[in-house]
């Protein structure tokens, strides 16, 4: 086992809201979708028109960019409805499933006697390349490169994620059979970064290096780790996935079935009963907030509060996500709200507000912004939630200002938006962080590749 | 409160886009996100955020200020009325006070935050909260004399040529609010340096001596105060720098909502202590003799350090950064005294200067983590 990573810089959130530990199968619902929206830069190219049957793990669609890159059905239906966005943009691609699944056979295989080559045209036949976001970028990978190392996150520390280990259950073989995969994906080391304050199946996986990461938010976040364990240099890849698609692999490898389940929670001060629930990719979320949701004005966000996306209540569940978070909206006035020592029902950095006395109270927040924008005024507030050797702010300025050659100097290979979500909570001046790092990173994209 | 808001939501979409006043918008938000923090949403990145703002963080600073100033204006009436040999009350010496120092405020903030509010309506940008606290500076580090127009001439300056030029709070080098001081003591220097500028109308009654401790060092002349004395404020000076005791106040407030920023506090402190003690070993005249710890009480260096140093606009940016500049700034300062004998008070003088070199000391440090990034890729190329 290597050395423990201890993250001092940073913020634990703790909302009210966590999910309980009970799983529950959510009813089939009729309609499932996959988005291409979810797929950030990738342009789709369809495969199927409107009535075409597909089984699980038949073709959708692929990158128009790169053919490997496939994309494939959940469940098995027929394709009911492909909506447009602007600019006739493909939105969703909608599957009226079928009562009981019938899936697309694979063969099944050993993936530890297989070559790399096959290995990939394997993975890539499945739809299984989306699970590999690659850093720098934090987009979807070219399959035909090789990375240096790949990178698994056991955990996540922001504010009521699901807890991996737990949702797990059962899976723990088909986790090791795709490590195995992934292991000859790679020049280099499968990297596993487990949490140091708990002993659960990850710290059992056999064939990765192991690394026990301790302290506050974000240390669950893999661009931090790879920061701690081996930063990317200008020109390298690294690879990284999400424990859940890696046992989705692996049940791939031994069962021959493409099964995209998932187990997620359902968390937020707006959920009546937080919990669990076993569904598959892409399911229609309507059914998950039938009757447990308290009040009438919420935001639904797939993932996390502090990275996910705003979604409406009756879209999808999206590719990646294990969390869907409920939290009330904010709209409205607060009088003299920004009187320091007033407002204590807020949680804050700072000690204008008496928080920092109750670090273990479960807080209730909405989306309000408490503040308006403002021009970056003070300086050392993001240093204290961004652990890693980088100077955020002169990042972000350079960001804003698409100065290609500083940004690259100063780091822009090694983060990925998620890393700025605590400053975009943090920061005094409401500056939009993640969004500024987006833009910043779609430009690298187009100008150097 | 719900009739404020009421009465602010009758009238909001006249200043909203296609209202009537759309013109004047900003400054109608101005005084509305003043009484109410707004009802705006997340709309992308993280959807929860942290209670603070600006707002809070500029009526923070607002708070550190109210000891010194409460003081100051107590002060004001004191060294007037005990030069004159004249017993007089509490109230009323606080009463003296409030009179003389209370115009310079109003003039501070009217013409300060007007001209604010002009610039936000030709731009049509949103009023920044800056100006809170410069405005309130200002005249703590005038003389009490200085006449009003020249006051008001100063903040014009400060605030169009060092502030707005550059593009508004968090744009300018300079600090605005030693900025306007610094204006104010090139143009009417006979109303801001000398011996009869620092007690309420020295330069009119007779028997009243305006002198500070650090003019009369610099004239070699014997300190008439005692140490006491310093550390209370019980001494003539700008109407904010004179209390040690009240600053510290305003600086525990600052570094217990890590508001202001500890690093270059402390090392401005250092800076100056150890450039003190060096002079005090060499000691060939008055100033170079006196204490280098009653150095750091007398004077602006106190006040500076707390309230003008750490402002995190025109300070460096950079932790190691934040390190250099402090110290540099204390050592400028006692330079600045020992050796300009015409101009006693070098702290005016370091921080602006350091406000110039700070984007430079930034650079270098940056420049320290670039290479280390660059020589990191190197090496995973050689091996």
């Amino acid at each position: 086992m290597s050395q423990d990573i201890r993250i001092k810089k940073g913020l634990t959130i703790k909302l009210k809201g966590v999910a309980k530990k009970k799983v529950s199968d959510l009813p089939r619902t009729t309609i499932y979708a996959i988005k291409p929206t979810d797929f950030h830069g990738i342009t789709p190219k369809l495969s199927v028109k409107v009535g075409n049957k597909v089984k699980a793990g038949d073709l959708l669609f692929y990158s128009k960019e790169n053919e490997m890159v496939k994309f494939t059905s959940p469940v098995s239906g027929e394709i009911s409805e492909i909506t447009r966005g602007a600019k006739r943009r493909i939105l969703d691609i909608r599957i009226v499933a079928d009562t009981e699944d019938t899936y697309k056979e694979f063969k099944k295989e050993d993936p530890s006697k297989m070559t790399t080559d096959t290995i990939k045209s394997y993975l890539s036949e499945a739809g299984c390349f989306p699970f590999f976001i690659q850093r720098p970028y934090d987009v979807i990978v070219n399959p035909s490169d090789v990375p240096k190392a790949i990178f698994i996150s056991s955990f996540s520390s922001a504010p009521m994620a699901a807890d991996e280990a737990f949702a797990l259950q059962g899976q723990e073989p088909f986790f090791q059979t795709g490590i195995n995969a992934l292991k000859k994906l790679t020049s280099g080391k499968v990297h596993l970064s487990v949490n140091g304050e708990e002993n659960n199946m990850f710290n059992k996986v056999e064939g990765v290096e192991i690394h026990r990461v301790f302290g506050k938010h974000p240390a669950g976040n893999v661009g931090v780790q790879i920061n701690k364990i081996d930063p990317i240099n200008q020109g390298e890849r690294v690879w990284t996935i999400k424990p859940q698609d890696v046992a989705i692999i692996g049940k791939l490898f031994q069962t021959g079935k493409y099964d995209a389940t998932r187990v997620i929670a359902l968390a937020g001060s707006a959920v009546t009963n937080p919990q669990y629930y076993r569904v598959k990719i892409g399911v229609k979320l309507e059914k998950l907030f039938q009757d447990q949701i308290k009040a009438s004005n919420v935001r639904y966000i797939n993932g996390d509060v502090l990275t996910g996306k705003w979604i409406r209540k009756n879209n999808f569940l999206s590719f990646y996500t294990t969390l869907v978070s409920v939290i009330p909206e904010g709209d409205h006035y607060t009088f003299f709200g920004w009187l320091p020592f007033t407002q204590n029902k807020l949680y804050s950095m700072s000690r204008t507000f008496f928080s920092w006395l109750t670090p273990n109270k479960e807080y209730v927040l909405d989306t309000n912004m408490n503040g308006e924008e403002r021009a970056m005024v003070l300086t050392g507030e993001m240093e204290k939630v961004f652990p890693m050797d980088i100077y955020p702010m002169q990042l972000l300025k350079a960001t804003l200002v698409s100065d290609i050659e500083k940004m690259e100097k100063l780091g822009i290979y090694e983060v990925a938006p998620e890393d700025f979500a605590l400053i975009d909570y943090t920061s005094s001046s409401k500056v939009e962080a993640q969004a500024i790092i987006r833009e910043g990173l779609d430009l690298m994209i187009k100008e150097v590749g | 409160m719900q009739f404020l808001n009421n009465l602010m939501e009758k009238y909001r979409p006249h200043f909203q886009k296609g209202g009537k006043f759309e013109k004047y918008g900003p400054a109608f938000s101005g005084i509305d996100t003043f009484l109410f923090v707004p009802k705006h949403t997340t709309k992308r990145g993280a959807h929860i955020r942290d209670g603070i703002d600006l707002k809070r963080v500029m009526i923070v600073v607002v708070f550190a200020l109210i000891p010194v100033t409460l003081f100051g204006i107590w002060n004001v009436g004191y060294q007037h009325f005990s030069q004159l040999g004249v017993e007089k009350g509490f109230w009323e010496l606080f009463g003296y006070g409030a009179i003389r120092f209370l115009p310079m405020v109003v003039v501070s903030y009217v013409v300060g935050l007007g001209i604010e509010f002009a610039y936000a309506i030709i731009r049509g940008h949103a009023v920044n909260e800056g100006y809170l606290v410069s405005g309130l500076l200002i005249p703590l580090i005038m003389p009490i004399d200085l006449p009003l127009p020249m006051l008001a001439i100063s903040v014009v300056f400060a605030v169009v040529i060092g502030k707005e030029a550059f593009g508004g709070t968090g744009m300018n080098i300079l600090n605005p609010a030693l900025l306007a001081r610094a204006f104010a003591f090139f143009s009417y220097a006979g109303s801001m340096s000398g011996d009869a500028v620092w007690v309420a109308d020295s330069k009119i009654t007779d028997g009243v001596s305006g002198e500070t401790i650090l003019g009369a060092l610099a004239q070699g002349k014997e300190v008439g105060y005692s140490v006491i004395d310093m550390f209370i404020g019980y001494i003539p000076g700008s109407v904010g720098e004179t209390s040690v005791l009240m600053i510290l106040i305003g600086a525990a407030f600052l570094l217990f909502t890590g508001i202001a920023s500890w690093r270059i506090m402390l090392s401005t402190i250092i800076g100056g202590a150890i450039t003190a003690f060096l002079f005090n070993l060499w000691g060939i005249n008055t100033i170079m003799n006196f204490p280098w710890w009653q150095h750091l009480m007398v004077g602006g260096f106190l006040f500076g350090t707390v309230f003008m140093a750490t402002d995190p606009v025109t300070a460096a940016q950079t932790t190691k950064g934040k390190w250099i500049y402090g110290f540099l700034i204390g050592v400028l300062a006692i330079l600045v005294r020992v050796f300009n004998g015409a101009y006693p008070e070098g702290m005016m003088m370091a921080i602006l200067l350091m406000n110039v070199f700070a984007p430079l000391i930034d650079h270098y440090v940056i420049e320290g983590n670039i290479n280390q990034r660059l020589k990191r890729a190197k090496k995973i190329v050689t091996a």
